[in-house]
């Protein structure tokens, strides 16, 4: 099974590099952008075909490493 | 006084601290993060800056699970004294031996320069040798040095007196470089015996290279 982790800075906490890349959109003339986020995303091959259990497992992962909940969110996709 | 400097792949900063401690006249050693232990007779733990394990997935979080950092986790749990130093506080951050986190600098760049600090709670240990409003030029080199805390956590800060340092001009008036809120520099734990800042006194030991005001900094945690 692949787990596909999104890590984004939380809504609230100012994102540095997403406001950059929207000026550069602005200055490209897109000029119905509303907001830009940039994350990271982490894909990982899992030895595991428990649904269930691959959430559980990534959870922990995402909670003890891949994000720093003190400044960002994470969402796991199971594919 | 024993001071030990810990050192991860890609730590930069340890032969600094190490030359700063010494001409303060300390014993030092420098511990391989590999290692389970460091000398018991430690009376300062300085988690050395420079770019532990590339900055990869985010700066300090990779070091946060050497086999080094239980006994750090430890000994700062149990009262000693731990010092970070720019990636050393994104570790000790990371660890959650310090609170908040560090965000890439707010416009960006990588900042290397001297900078102008306002020392704003000298009652504790690190500071004691400074007073509340002293103003000291130290060099400032990260890129990933913006600090965040969420609302609750900056009024406990606040509270508690555990803010160290914030960035200034050389009067003493705010200027931020990097974004941090409420212009921070470095802070403490609860219990003032975990410190991290991201400016380096190691750096500003000999006033020929620039400016000799760590001396003031480190030379606190001399007699405590």
């Amino acid at each position: 099974m692949k787990a596909i982790v999104n890590v984004f800075l939380k809504a609230g906490v100012l994102d540095s590099q997403g406001k950059a890349v929207h000026h550069a959109l602005d200055s490209l003339h897109f000029d119905r952008v509303k907001d830009v986020r940039v994350g990271k995303q982490i894909v990982l091959q899992l030895d595991e075909n428990n649904k269930e259990k691959a959430m559980a497992y990534v959870t922990k992962m995402c909670e003890e490493l891949l994000a720093n909940t003190v400044i960002e969110d994470y969402t796991i996709e199971l594919v | 006084m024993k001071v030990s400097i810990l050192q991860f792949p890609g730590t930069n900063c340890e032969f600094d601290t190490q030359y700063a401690f010494e001409k303060l006249g300390c014993d030092t050693e420098i511990v391989w993060h590999k290692t389970e232990s460091f000398p018991s007779d430690t009376d300062l733990l300085v988690v050395a800056g420079g770019f532990s394990y590339g900055d990869y997935l985010r700066s300090g979080a990779i070091a946060k699970f050497s086999p080094i950092m239980k006994a750090v986790v430890g000994y700062a749990k149990s009262g000693g004294k731990v010092l970070g130093i720019c990636n050393g506080f994104q570790v000790l951050t990371e660890a959650r031996l310090l609170p908040g986190a560090l965000k890439r600098n707010e416009g960006l760049h990588f900042i290397s320069k001297h900078h102008h600090l306002r020392v704003e709670n000298s009652d504790n240990i690190f500071l004691k040798k400074l007073n509340k409003g002293d103003i000291v030029n130290i060099p400032i080199a990260h890129h990933d040095g913006n600090y965040y805390i969420n609302k609750e956590g900056l009024k406990e800060l606040e509270t508690n007196s555990q803010i160290l340092l914030r960035y200034t001009d050389k009067d003493g008036k705010i200027e931020n470089p990097n974004g941090s809120v409420e212009s921070i520099a470095g802070v403490c734990n609860k219990e003032k015996n975990v410190f991290g800042l991201m400016p380096h006194p190691e750096r500003a030991m000999e006033a020929v290279l620039g400016s000799a005001d760590g001396i003031a900094m480190l030379k606190g945690f001399l007699e405590s």
